[in-house]
């Protein structure tokens, strides 16, 4: 489909508020390498989703640079900016009285494209995002499960073809399951696009899942910004160690997989009897099969048993990635 | 029979041309209130003091000032209609949930797209509604020109209780019922309509 996403440059950016008492932004920085997924996590009020809003131009910062693969934003017209970022809420805000593939095409039809192309572009996202195009394609918003919705408000944002998606705790609303699967399948189509992705919320254990990098806010500051085992391995203050529950050693054990700690097998044939995980499962999924009573846990690549891992194996992993 | 016909004409003409002052200056106002929290309040005022006075002593009022005869017929009727579409207008645009224009202008619509694309479209079945309330009104209301001159099928109603001629009354009666609901029924089968393909079923 399309290949690469931009990357984005924020500068000494401030927002305040009209009667509000204390910034909202207050002097932030970052920079977002292109194509990169970033996750800005923090409590309610701590100035998120308005640092994301500043990047579409839906709130207008005080002062402050914004880049978008390195051109500055102020100048260009909001509409025209946004129609090239895609943006997805937590509400979806599909449009009621238009169908899926209606809702889709909104701004294919605001930037001019033809009807043949939007088609073809509508079917092509509908099946992105799991959807299929057939029975999918004419129903109402109101048809749709709360996690149907949502993916096609991840199709509708991405169907001019953005190559920066910002996202405002798209997964909020859905229940615990579907918000799983939806984060898996951001995380597949973030691979299959390589759009840099901004994306909110306030959810621990989601940011954790789905981040190549994490932005840990705090009143409208950036406290630290690294990828997940960073953060949690190393918090840059006791707030973001209490916010992460970084203490949580098998919170850490989520971010390893199975296949990178294991040793080799002792002898052929010596597996036999343990209980199995996939070389791509996390420790934790490692540490569970043993505290179910097994001393060792086979891991597998394929249909082959590649390694092996028993507590220590899980103790050395997680000192050593601290 | 012809002159039932030529009564019924006026009647609906004199309906008619309220109902579209009434548009005129009701659904701006309905915008402009929905976008301003002063003029709403000031608006919804005038609108709560207006409907004490009854219809009957308005067009008496209108009497100084415009004398007998269609015209301050339609100006009564006219001010009788605008608070239901104005007031409509208001709460369906004030109704559109927040997300839907978040939604629009997140995806780049410009201030008349978001207008045009999310907020009308969401907002006309209430709107409707108001307008379906008016002409309702206005209809029925319109037998009171008779008092003043203003011709319709009032007069048959009123030559009637004068002539104590119940046939002429009941012709009178019976077709100012029937145009009433009869808008009603169509109008209000176009609203179920309306929302039922913005919102779904009820």
């Amino acid at each position: 489909m399309i290949a690469g996403g931009v990357p984005v440059r924020l500068e000494e950016i401030h927002v305040r508020y009209p009667g509000a008492d204390r910034a909202a932004i207050d002097g932030v920085s970052l920079s977002i390498e292109g194509g990169a997924l970033v996750v800005l996590l923090g409590p309610s009020g701590c100035g998120k989703s308005t640092l994301l809003r500043t990047i579409n131009g839906l709130v207008a910062p005080q002062s402050g640079r914004i880049l978008i693969d390195g051109r500055e934003i102020t100048g260009v017209a909001p509409e025209q900016l946004r129609r090239g970022i895609g943006y997805v809420i937590q509400a979806v805000g599909l449009f009621p009285h238009m169908s899926v593939a209606q809702n889709i095409a909104v701004v294919p039809e605001l930037i001019g494209w033809d009807a043949a192309k939007i088609r073809t572009r509508t079917d092509a996202l509908l099946e992105l995002v799991r959807l299929d195009p057939t029975r999918y394609r004419d129903r109402l918003p109101r048809q749709l499960s709360g996690g149907e919705q949502q993916r096609v408000g991840v199709a509708r944002a991405l169907a001019a073809e953005p190559r920066l998606l910002l996202m405002d705790e798209p997964f909020g609303a859905v229940d615990a399951i579907v918000r799983l699967a939806l984060q898996d399948e951001l995380r597949r189509i973030h691979e299959a696009l390589g759009t840099t992705m901004l994306f909110v919320t306030h959810d621990v254990d989601e940011a954790l899942r789905i981040a190549d990098q994490i932005v840990v806010m705090r009143a409208g500051q950036v406290v630290q910004y690294g990828s997940p085992l960073h953060v949690l391995a190393r918090p840059a203050t006791p707030y973001v160690a209490e916010l992460l529950d970084a203490a949580d050693s098998v919170r850490r054990l989520q971010l390893l997989r199975s296949g990178d700690a294991m040793r080799p097998l002792p002898s052929a044939g010596a597996a036999a009897g343990w209980p199995h995980v996939d070389a791509a499962h996390t420790l934790r999924e490692a540490l569970s099969r043993l505290l179910d009573g097994a001393d060792c846990v086979a891991v597998d690549r394929g249909d082959t048993v590649a390694g092996v891992l028993t507590f220590d194996d899980v103790r050395r992993a997680l000192a050593a990635a601290a | 029979m012809l002159d039932l016909a030529l009564h019924v004409r006026d009647h609906l003409l004199l309906a008619g041309a309220a109902l579209a002052l009434a548009l005129l200056a009701g659904l701006p106002a309905g915008v402009w209130a929905a976008r301003s929290d002063r003029f709403r309040q000031l608006a919804l005022g005038t609108i709560n003091v207006g409907r004490v006075i009854p219809s009957l002593a308005v067009l008496a009022l209108m009497l100084p000032l415009l004398g007998i005869g269609f015209w301050p017929a339609l100006v009564a009727l006219t001010l009788l209609a605008v608070p239901p579409i104005a007031i409509n207008t208001d709460i369906g645009l004030r109704g559109v949930p927040a997300a839907m224009v978040e939604a629009a202008r997140g995806l780049g619509m410009t201030q008349g797209q978001v207008r045009a694309r999310a907020e009308w479209p969401l907002a006309l079945p209430v709107v409707f509604a108001g307008v379906r309330t008016a002409t309702v009104e206005v209809i029925a209301s319109a037998t009171l020109a008779a008092f003043i001159g203003g011709g319709g099928l009032g007069e048959y109603i009123l030559n009637g209780l004068a002539e104590a001629d119940t046939q002429q009354l009941l012709e009178g009666a019976v077709s100012v019922s029937i145009l009433a609901l009869g808008a009603e029924a169509l109008l209000g089968a176009l609203e179920r309509r309306l929302s039922t393909s913005v919102w779904g079923p009820a």
